[in-house]
């Protein structure tokens, strides 16, 4: 079946085939349109799931927190200050183990108030333990969500993740959707069973005090766990392509790099049109590629480091400015190879902060500059794209 | 046999590792002892995180989950939500056990949430009036006149100079049907009133006055003795509210509060123009207590 | 639960989240003790208020040992687990509990 569905309906409809039993949500510009359409499944009896209406972000983490952790499977949608409201529980969804999914809608922070897309409230959570996958369609919401769950409740995993979504590029605006057939999705995504939760025949304390003896311990299974959600991600990533003939690849998709010099890296709704850019760049005889980076967490180093090996010059694109030295995404794919023999240039555009449109002829100034970068070397290494006034 | 008051079976564990004559470990006994194994638990940051033991250890014979320090309430809402996924709710108690803290202050907005979405769960504030477990500093539940570590008194004599929310009544306005208060000092009115708890269905909210040894100042040895003169005192009245309609349990010709103020080093400093405003204060609340008694018995 | 005490040495056998499952009946609390309740059965009456406050469940009601006696239980505390608050025997209607100083071993 195709419909024609904004980002959040997507997003929705991926949590309805997903079969989500409990739903606890709170209203936020851009998200709050997946909430209503949850509602919306839920009192037509579409969807059977318990809603709790909560009276806070913060509440709508903690409330499916506890329901999942009562053995069902959970989600809730956030943005922005609902997102950065929820950071403490975000934190506990993945140190208590809950394989929660939820969906975030990006927006900027404020002060001042912005409502449009910037990817700093989900990169800002970076640090919780969630895994994020940052997609670029509608359909790759509705996709995400379902193999989100897939990675999230596998036994080696048992890690929350994030299926995020620019504002209004996607949230609120209408792509044509394929929805996969139920029963499909029923086989590759079977109901949750967790090895363990709060079972009164078998009475255990979950998330108890531990003491400095075994805490360290307990956070290194959960990097063995987002070692294993990398694993884990491509094979789920591939099974669905074979099944729904959608292929993600995995954590990075390149995208014309096999012979490419330079490379640009980015994440979310500007990939889209990045590809028409390297399009049209490669047809004037550059060779220019792009690396979508979808999943950030866990952080994709593996596919960064052999990518690096291939070409003189990396540029990120960071939609989010982090008030460090250049952009999160930027440090991240410059660490991963710095250690290796490979010694592309690297440059950072921190660019479409705050909603500001990243359009095809500012994604082509962007792609010259790096093709330049390859040329003359590096002038400088974080730039502000369509700054007004310059640097 | 000898006749017992209340129930043998014990759902708290020996070897919990709470301060000697904790009053919170005797309100978790009864709460479990009334509403029995078929529980599930959630517990935020406060002493009764820390009384079940550290990893791996567990002192209650109910699943238990923690949960940050303000979300108790909508822990309520999600674990409900879950039984009722499953088809559970009927059968499995849903409790939360809180300190005053987390009650009063920190989680009341997840509290107010729980009980106007009407979560079908019991939620027990055991009130020590302290934030205890991070080393008595003054909660919006400590009493007028108290010393903690935040009101330190000084030269200037600053204790606790505003009086003891009241969550119970807080509660009495969001229209839940069964709000009640209750004493470690009356075992058997704390179980009949769990027990009364249980068998409601909606949001169920019971204050449990438990003192503290620690924070209060007092002997170990007292502990009940200084919550019973809570009560026999009108410190601390014990009452139900049973769909608006209050029923005070026990109205006790009153013992002067100073009886119950001299026990415990946290009120030493009092001067008598102090210990004269709280009992002014004790007695017009009580009155107060009276008149709602009398007013909501015609609803 | 687990029936005894659970020591792991490496992070390969710890469980994938923090789940307790060790009963706390393995904690001595009874090595806090600085002053020891201890029971005059001739002055007993088995109201059994020392068990009712109790905070630490170290009081039990077990069998009356004295054949014959006028009541058939009896409250005995259990050392093990007793952390010496005095709540008992300062509840004791007939002041049948004496605190008595613990000795060093």
């Amino acid at each position: 079946m195709k419909l024609t569905l904004t980002g959040n309906q997507s997003n929705a409809w991926g949590v309805k085939l997903a079969r989500v039993q409990v739903v606890a949500a709170y209203p936020i510009t851009p998200q709050t349109t997946i909430v209503e359409e949850l509602a919306e499944f839920a009192a037509n009896g579409e969807l059977d799931t318990q809603y709790i209406k909560v009276e806070s972000e913060h509440s709508a983490m903690a409330a499916v927190i506890a329901a999942e952790n009562t053995g069902v499977r959970t989600y809730t949608a956030s943005s922005s200050h609902g997102l950065a409201l929820m950071h403490e529980m975000l934190h506990w969804a993945a140190g208590a183990r809950l394989p929660i999914v939820m969906g975030a809608v990006n927006r900027a922070m404020g002060p001042p108030w912005n409502i449009w897309a910037d990817h700093t409230d989900t990169i800002s959570q970076r640090d919780t333990g969630w895994m994020q996958f940052y997609v670029e369609s509608n359909q790759e919401v509705l996709d995400t969500i379902i193999q989100a769950y897939k990675v999230a409740e596998s036994k080696d995993v048992m890690l929350p993740a994030m299926a995020i979504e620019d504002a209004f590029i996607l949230s609120h605006t209408v792509e044509t959707v394929e929805i996969p057939d139920q029963e499909l999705v029923d086989e590759f995504l079977p109901p949750y069973d967790p090895p363990e939760y709060l079972n009164p025949k078998d009475p255990k304390g979950f998330g108890s005090l531990v003491m400095p003896d075994f805490y360290m311990e307990f956070r290194y299974l959960m990097y063995k766990a987002q070692e294993a959600a990398r694993k884990r991600i491509r094979e789920v990533t591939k099974e669905y392509a074979e099944i729904f003939g959608r292929d993600y690849h995995g954590l990075v998709e390149e995208y014309r790099t096999e012979d490419a010099d330079v490379v640009m890296v980015g994440a979310g709704t500007m990939i889209s049109t990045a590809r028409d850019v390297v399009d049209k760049l490669r047809s004037e005889g550059h060779k220019i590629g792009l690396v979508k980076l979808r999943v950030f967490r866990p952080f994709p180093y593996e596919e960064i480091q052999e990518i690096a090996k291939r070409v003189e010059v990396m540029g990120v694109m960071d939609r989010s400015f982090t008030h460090g030295y250049g952009g999160a995404m930027f440090n991240e794919v410059k660490a991963a190879v710095y250690n290796t023999d490979a010694r592309p240039k690297m440059k950072n555009y921190l660019i479409g902060i705050g909603g500001r449109d990243v359009t095809a002829k500012m994604l082509e100034d962007t792609f010259r500059n790096a093709l330049k970068v390859r040329e003359h070397g590096l002038d400088e290494e974080i730039m502000w794209v369509d700054l007004k006034g310059g640097e | 046999m000898v006749k017992t008051t209340v129930p043998r079976d014990e759902y708290m564990m020996q070897g919990h590792v709470a301060c000697q004559g904790c009053g919170a470990t005797i309100a978790m006994r009864y709460v479990l002892k009334a509403l029995g194994d078929n529980t599930i638990m959630t517990i935020p940051a406060c002493c009764w995180a820390v009384i079940p033991g550290v990893w791996p250890q567990h002192s209650l014979k109910v699943p238990l989950l923690y949960t940050a320090f303000e979300v108790t309430g909508a822990a309520l809402s999600g674990i409900e939500a879950a039984l009722k996924a499953k088809g559970q709710d009927d059968e499995i108690n849903v409790l939360g056990f809180a300190g005053d803290g987390g009650t009063a202050d920190i989680g009341l907005q997840a509290l107010s949430g729980m009980a106007e979405r009407g979560t079908n769960a019991l939620y027990v504030m055991y009130d020590n009036e302290a934030y205890m477990n991070t080393g008595i500093q003054r909660s919006g539940s400590t009493p007028f006149g108290a010393w903690t570590t935040t009101t330190p008194v000084g030269k200037k004599k600053e204790w606790k100079t505003e009086f003891k929310k009241s969550v119970a009544e807080i509660m009495v306005a969001h229209r839940i049907p069964y709000v009640a208060t209750a004493s470690i000092a009356f075992p058997e009115d704390l179980y009949a009133k769990v027990q009364k708890a249980k068998s409601i269905k909606g949001p169920k909210f019971i204050q449990i006055f438990s003192s503290c040894p620690t924070g209060w100042k007092h002997s170990p040895d007292i502990t009940v003795e200084v919550a019973r003169k809570a009560v026999l005192s009108h410190m601390f009245p014990l009452y139900e509210v049973e769909n608006g309609v209050y029923k005070i349990s026990q109205k006790p010709k009153p013992i002067p509060v100073k009886e119950y103020l001299k026990l415990q080093g946290r009120f030493r400093y009092l001067d008598e123009e102090a210990i004269e405003k709280i009992q002014e204060h004790v007695d017009r609340e009580w009155e107060l207590l009276l008149k709602k008694e009398e007013f909501t018995q015609s609803l | 639960m687990r029936d005894k005490p659970y020591k792991p040495k490496t992070w390969k056998e710890l469980p994938y989240a923090t789940i307790t499952d060790v009963p706390s009946t393995f904690n001595n609390t009874g090595t806090w003790r600085t002053v020891k309740p201890v029971i005059d059965y001739d002055k007993c009456i088995s109201c059994m208020i020392c068990w009712k406050f109790c905070p630490d469940v170290a009081i039990s009601i077990v069998p009356n040992p004295k054949e014959g006696a006028k009541f058939d239980e009896v409250p005995k505390i259990d050392y093990f687990f007793c952390k010496g608050c005095g709540i008992c025997a300062h509840e004791c209607p007939v002041k049948a509990i004496d605190m008595v100083q613990e000795e060093s071993k």
